[in-house]
């Protein structure tokens, strides 16, 4: 299993609980350098989760090996703040120095930022306040933030949510185009879109509490996979339950 | 106007004043920013209750309301994490810290106005209070001061923060003990039921004008300060009482700002 050893992520047994609800079911998963991985599932299939336990703030049971040297998260930007007084370009330098720049820190930062920003498209924004922001736009402003540090593993939780539907297909491509002149980057992306994951990712990642379909993109999104993870919303929930 | 700062305790009640506004704006963009804006009405009510211990137990009532206070925020931020709302909370405890403040108050026999606990007595500060304000000031505004892009990170986005490895618990525990500390120690200037202006208004101001959190957080410390001094020199001359003028000058401001803006818009 030689993919399996130069795994930035290996995941074993992977399972959390949260009282009698078992949101993750001994879910096995390997995150290899250049994948593009996309999460799929139904609402509550455990997808953020799995996402808290890989950046290790969620407590769980098994096993994960994490051999990334940084990690890079793009967190929903529909919970954000829109009143908060600040620019695209102090989120940015927040992912640098772990705390929110002063106005030394924003001097000293700045150049490296707006480096960021620049290879996400977002330079011309660097000094705009938050607020007259598009979704689309904040979106980019958080993966400059993920990718300032020259991560290995890039993992963006929803990045369609809030952002209109030409604004998702620039970050689809921005990111495509990253990942191209970063060939060593793996990116695992949560999406309720298969159209999406079909055309951007090369591997997926049915779930539903536990492992539904895990492999090429091609193989895992098949009509009767989806039908399994999603068909039968509203009815029944106990399908996740490995045959 | 200058002979007005020959009094002592117009010295006093200037710095006592500059000390209670510093500390309420810097505390304050925190808690208007995490729309915690009742926590101060919360915390001072709910410390009147430690206040008609102290008299009960015959000790000076602040040196019970301190640590009290500091209690309560500290059970506020354990109750908050659990998920109970901090309107409940608040609401809670500013009834029954009052309550329980009246009853120990009457218990107590104490020859102690309740008006000067409501509304304050910034005229009446002595030096130990100054002393105590100050340390007060010295551990609340160190701890700002080197927690700030730490508790900025945490306020503008938590998961972000929690991401970056921040100890966002630890953070949240000690703002509030911090923040409680203020707030307790600026009730003994302008009283339980104004104090919560100090920790909101001049905040609300500053968010109006300030473009970063930075600018933000130090117009907040300024109108604090400035608003404290211009209220204590009115007073002097109008007659009226400080603690309330000092309210009334901090509201008129923000609402010309507010005014200016609408017009400028």
């Amino acid at each position: 299993m030689s993919e399996v050893d130069d795994a930035l992520i290996r995941v074993a047994g992977l399972t959390v609980r949260y009282g009698a609800v078992t949101a993750l079911d001994h879910v096995d998963l390997a995150i290899t350098p250049g994948m593009f991985l996309a999460v799929l599932g139904p609402n509550g299939s455990g997808k953020t989760t799995l996402f808290r336990c890989l950046l290790g703030l969620a407590e769980y049971e098994g096993r994960v090996e994490n051999r990334a040297r940084r990690i890079g998260y793009v967190p929903q930007i529909k919970n954000f703040d829109r009143s908060f007084p600040g620019r695209s370009v102090e989120v940015v330098i927040s992912g640098i120095i772990g705390a929110w720049p002063g106005p030394l820190a924003l001097r000293r930062h700045r150049e490296r930022a707006c480096a960021a920003l620049a290879e996400v498209g977002a330079d011309v924004f660097a000094d705009r306040p938050l607020h007259a922001l598009s979704g689309g736009q904040l979106q980019r402003v958080y993966l400059a933030r993920a990718l300032v540090h020259g991560p290995d593993l890039l993992m963006l939780d929803e990045p369609a949510a809030g952002v209109d539907r030409a604004g998702e297909a620039d970050l689809y491509e921005c990111l495509e185009g990253y990942q191209a002149r970063n060939p060593e980057l793996a990116v695992a992306m949560i999406t309720h879109d298969w159209e999406v994951a079909r055309h951007h990712a090369d591997t997926s990642l049915l779930l539903d509490h536990s492992v539904l379909a895990f492999g090429p993109s091609a193989e895992v999104l098949t009509e009767e996979t989806l039908r399994r993870a999603f068909g039968h919303v509203g009815h029944h929930h106990d399908l996740g339950v490995t045959t | 106007m200058t002979e007005l700062f020959g009094y002592g305790f117009m010295q006093r009640a200037l710095a006592a004043g500059i000390l209670a506004g510093l500390l309420g704006g810097l505390v304050g963009v925190f808690l208007v920013q995490r729309r915690l804006a009742f926590l101060a009405a919360g915390v001072s009510h709910g410390a009147f209750a430690a206040i008609g211990l102290g008299l009960v137990l015959g000790v000076a009532p602040f040196n019970v309301a301190l640590p009290a206070a500091v209690a309560l925020g500290l059970a506020i931020a354990w109750l908050r994490r659990r998920g109970l709302a901090e309107d409940t909370l608040v609401g809670v405890l500013f009834a029954v810290g009052m309550a329980l403040g009246v009853i120990l108050l009457e218990v107590s026999g104490a020859n102690a106005s309740l008006s000067a606990f409501l509304f304050g007595s910034i005229l009446a500060i002595g030096h130990g209070d100054l002393a105590l304000l100050a340390g007060v000031a010295v551990v609340v505004g160190g701890f700002l001061l080197l927690a700030w892009g730490r508790l900025t990170l945490v306020t503008f986005d938590r998961e972000l923060a929690q991401a970056s490895g921040l100890p966002v618990a630890a953070l949240d525990y000690a703002f509030f003990a911090a923040a409680s500390l203020a707030i307790i120690a600026a009730v003994k200037l302008v009283g339980i039921v104004l104090v919560s202006s100090f920790f909101v208004v001049p905040a609300a101001t500053s968010r109006l004008i300030g473009g970063s959190f930075a600018l933000v957080s130090l117009l907040a410390a300024f109108i604090g300060a400035a608003t404290a001094v211009a209220g204590l020199v009115l007073s002097w001359y109008l007659e009226v009482p400080v603690g309330a003028l000092i309210v009334v000058v901090q509201a008129a401001l923000f609402g010309g700002v507010v005014a200016i803006r609408r017009i400028a818009a």
